[in-house]
């Protein structure tokens, strides 16, 4: 509303980092953001690359696969495949606090550590099993 | 809308009524992401190598090609849902909001389309 700023007092706004006090739940919820945000962008645009490059042909595809395996895309698949298991921990701590589990302090810090935990172990299974085959 | 107090302003104007659905919308498309997606990541790790062959052979097979556009549909869905967060959340200026929010809607239309398509062109023996 544009009402201009008289009689407005600054009311704090939603996540800002320079509002929230530093915790593992300020953290995660920070990380649950960017993590989707940035899969949003940079993982959905390389799925439609892959697709559209399947779509056009061999040649077009074997470039897609170059980048892929070359040290750049290795870092920005790693990135994906990163942001994709940290943001399902996270999401999957979001599906539980929303059924009422999860709030005690102890409980959710735990959590909220662990998801970053089990987000980077399943990020190196990933790719372990990946390149291993 | 009066003028006065910030409460007055928004008295009796109730809610927004939409954010409650937008609310379920976004865990309901969280779990057709945690389904699709966890069956994406199983079969690249299935697949025995990533060469034009062995992944067109895998997409063009009816589960795959469902499965897929299922997935971009559902994870379509709900980025328009979390970006909308984002965008309402940093972008307080009504009209840059506003195009914000309209330049999501057909960006996320536009890809989820684009990536459908190619799946239907691929799996219908166009490509």
């Amino acid at each position: 509303m544009a009402q201009g700023a008289t009689g407005k007092k600054a009311r704090p706004l939603s996540p800002h980092l320079s509002i929230w006090r530093w915790g593992p739940a300020m953290f995660t919820s920070i990380m649950h953001r960017v993590s989707g945000n940035g899969l949003a962008v940079v993982g959905l645009g390389a799925l439609l690359c892959w697709l559209g490059t399947l779509a056009a042909g061999p040649e077009a595809y074997a470039k897609y696969a170059a980048f892929a395996v070359s040290p750049l895309g290795r870092i920005v698949f790693v990135g994906i495949s990163w942001a994709y298991f940290n943001h399902l921990c996270s999401g999957l701590r979001h599906l539980l606090m929303d059924i009422g589990g999860g709030f005690e302090v102890k409980t959710n810090n735990m959590w909220s550590i662990l998801t970053h935990v089990f987000g980077v172990l399943l990020t190196v299974v990933f790719w372990a099993i990946l390149l291993l085959r | 809308m009066g003028n006065g107090t910030s409460i007055g302003r928004v008295r009796g104007l109730g809610s927004a009524h939409s954010g409650a659905h937008h609310w379920i919308v976004q865990r309901v498309s969280a779990i057709g992401n945690l389904v699709l997606t966890a069956w994406f990541a199983v079969s690249l790790l299935l697949l025995p190598n990533f060469n034009y062959i062995t992944v067109h052979d895998w997409i063009v097979s009816p589960v795959s090609a469902v499965a897929l556009s299922l997935l971009i549909i559902s994870v379509f869905w709900h980025v328009r849902l979390g970006m909308q967060v984002l965008i309402e959340d940093y972008l307080h200026e009504a009209g840059t909001k506003f195009v914000a929010l309209a330049a999501l809607n057909l960006v996320v239309f536009g890809a989820a389309f684009y990536g459908v398509f190619t799946i239907a062109r691929l799996a219908l023996g166009a490509a």
